[in-house]
């Protein structure tokens, strides 16, 4: 045995072993995900049913109490509606948006490198400095915007972007799409690199014209990596509460409060963990139906 | 009847193009000044080995590239600037380029909805191309669900639909496997019998350029080498390009002073077996020899004709001189059967004789 292994025979290593790799490999994303994800979603659960407040963290089960109360508040309502609007027209404008960008970023011109970053700027800054450069474009009284619609003589006065109800949910949705738009176009530009060039050039000498080129073959092609570009962006707006937080707090009177601020704002800044956990709850079933929803329809598009 | 033809055409890429602005730069001539023209429901072969040019030849015809000069008519019209849906052409490529997502229908009728044909000529015109190609039973199916040779088929009834000036195919042939390509081969050139229409056909391949052709075009490095029947470019080469890169063994070629003489393997003949009034004469050492398919394939190197020269000779199944390797044989090539080419030019020359009957 000995003299064989000096011979030099090659024996398997550790690296040779599958089972012990993928656990090697898998266990530090397992432990990130249980310690982050899984331990904090069951607090929750456990706070939801408590009465846990932070001026008096001590744990007392109090039933549905919680919900209750956060079904009796107006508050909760409209947030969860904010949240709906919020996040369907935020992911409509992004996948519209994310699949022109994405065209961009594929086709081939002079200077398209500076094109290229200026699209990926976004993504890549900071939200909450970003959002606060928004904060000073849509000021109420020092706003560029204003002052070129001014300009322009498109408008009297200012207009109060973040101060009337309708505006502000309109600049909420805005930012969110410039922000995630990027992204959406990286994903989108992924599906239409994978697509043959030698199908948009026969349907080029087919006689079809850009836009039968486009929804006829592009589109159905890329489908699938849309519905992927769609769910992000559905997900990270839905559970996203950092431009409204830095925008307008909620305001005015909660006409930009969605489910994961109003969490927010009862459960830290009220101090009521509970009920804030149990508006935060509201966030996962929901999630979960919609993530569900647009994998099947991925699924069932790939299966074509 | 329509005709294609090709002017002077020119059509460099850039090899890269932050490089190019910075004046150095390395740009590919892919066509060389190349003049062609493809007869009226002429069978045309491009042919030539890759990165010939061939392709982008046949891409600058359907309007997918635009050539840095010269001119591309169309039914004698100069076409350049018009994009490839006006050009009424048609293309099969290489690998079939059909919509995944469409039924093999709706792959076929695309390009009639395209020119908003009304519905019944759609339809007729559907089924029409789908009986002549005998792919009607599979009009409801997919793509991914076809063999390639059925979507093989599907590609040319998709190209067959809107009556195109020129049919251009792209190495449609390539993707099939060496059976079904005989008989792909054979369909084909009985289908473009049968519509008449002007096809241009690129291949590397010898076998189906030979096959198919009524001309063929020979390239190389971007210029058109010669064009001809397949007996033409055959037996009479237009130089030592065309001469070793057609036929299988390549023409065997022999320095003499500042000739190459040149003879097809198969005319390299045991002496005994050319007659001797017209002949010229030539010693073999034998080196090696390969049985192929009745044929004996004789490699060694000939003297006495001009510099001792590595050659082939193809001997068939009816002549049984006996030959072994290691031994010195004598050998002849009928004097009509000999080539010359100017040994540093390549090119055609008028021949030299050699006095050795």
């Amino acid at each position: 045995m000995t003299a064989r292994r000096r011979e030099g025979v090659p024996r398997a290593g550790l690296a040779d072993r599958e089972g012990f790799l993928a656990w090697a490999m898998l266990l530090p994303s397992v432990v990130y995900i249980v310690a982050l994800v899984g331990v904090p979603f069951l607090l929750a659960v456990a706070f939801a049913f408590s009465d846990v407040t932070t001026g008096d963290p001590s744990y007392d089960f109090v039933g549905l109490r919680n919900f209750t109360a956060v079904f009796d508040d107006g508050v909760f309502w409209r947030s969860l509606g904010n949240t709906l609007l919020f996040t369907t027209s935020a992911m409509v404008l992004i996948v519209v948006f994310g699949k022109i960008l994405a065209n961009i970023l594929v086709a081939d011109f002079r200077g398209k490198w500076l094109v290229r970053f200026l699209v990926l700027l976004p993504w890549t800054t900071p939200v909450a400095l970003s959002t606060i450069s928004w904060l000073w474009f849509l000021d109420s009284i020092y706003s560029p915007v204003d002052w070129v619609l001014r300009r322009l003589g498109l408008i009297e006065g200012n207009v109060v972007w973040l101060g009337d109800p309708g505006t502000a949910m309109l600049s909420v949705v805005l930012v969110q799409t410039w922000r995630l738009t990027p992204l959406a176009a990286v994903i989108v530009m992924a599906g239409l690199v994978a697509i043959p060039r030698d199908l948009d050039e026969a349907a080029r000498i087919d006689g079809a014209g850009f836009w039968r080129r486009m929804l006829e073959v592009t589109i159905p092609l890329t489908l699938p990596v849309i519905a992927v570009a769609a769910l992000f962006g559905a997900i990270m707006t839905f559970t996203d509460m950092t431009v409204s937080y830095v925008l307008t707090r909620g305001g005015p009177t909660h006409a930009t409060d969605v489910l994961a601020s109003w969490a927010y704002f009862r459960g830290i800044e009220g101090g009521d963990v509970g009920q804030g956990a149990a508006i935060a709850l509201f966030l996962f079933p929901i999630l979960l139906a919609g993530a569900i929803a647009i994998l099947r329809a991925v699924r069932r598009l790939e299966a074509q | 009847m329509k005709t294609v033809e090709v002017r002077e055409l020119v059509k460099t890429f850039d090899g890269h193009l932050r490089r190019t602005r910075r004046g150095g730069g390395d740009v590919v001539r892919a066509l060389d000044g190349v003049n062609l023209a493809a007869e009226p429901g002429e069978y045309l072969v491009l042919l030539g080995p890759s990165g010939c040019g061939k392709t982008t030849l046949l891409r600058t015809i359907a309007g997918l590239e635009h050539p840095t000069e010269g001119e591309v008519l169309i039914d004698g019209q100069v076409v350049n600037g018009l994009p490839p849906r006006v050009r009424q052409i048609a293309m099969v490529f290489q690998s079939y380029a059909l919509y995944p997502n469409k039924t093999v229908r709706d792959n076929i009728v695309f390009p009639l909805r395209a020119e908003k044909a009304p519905r019944e000529t759609q339809e007729s015109k559907t089924r029409w191309a789908a009986e002549l190609l005998g792919i009607g039973p599979l009009l409801d199916r997919k793509p991914r669900q076809l063999s390639g040779g059925e979507r093989q088929r599907v590609a040319l009834a998709r190209a067959l639909v809107r009556d195109p000036a020129v049919f251009l195919l792209d190495e449609p042939l390539s993707n099939l496997d060496a059976k079904m390509r005989a008989t792909a081969r054979d369909e084909l050139k009985r289908f473009q019998e049968q519509v008449g229409t002007t096809t241009i056909y690129v291949t590397h391949d010898q076998a189906e350029a030979m096959g198919l052709g009524d001309r063929i075009a020979v390239l190389e490095k971007g210029r058109v080498r010669q064009v001809g029947t397949p007996v033409e470019v055959y037996d009479d080469p237009a130089d030592t390009f065309v001469a070793t890169f057609i036929g299988s063994p390549p023409m065997n070629l022999v320095r003499r002073d500042d000739r190459l003489v040149g003879f097809r393997p198969e005319h390299l003949l045991p002496v005994e077996n050319v007659p001797h009034d017209a002949r010229v004469t030539m010693d073999l050492r034998v080196e090696r020899m390969e049985y192929l398919s009745g044929d004996r394939h004789v490699y060694g190197t000939v003297t006495g004709l001009g510099e001792d020269t590595r050659v082939i000779a193809r001997l068939p199944a009816t002549i049984t001189t006996p030959i072994r390797a290691g031994e010195a044989h004598g050998f002849a090539v009928a004097a009509d059967r000999l080539r010359f080419f100017d040994a540093e030019a390549g090119t055609r020359a008028p021949a030299v004789p050699i006095g050795k009957p």
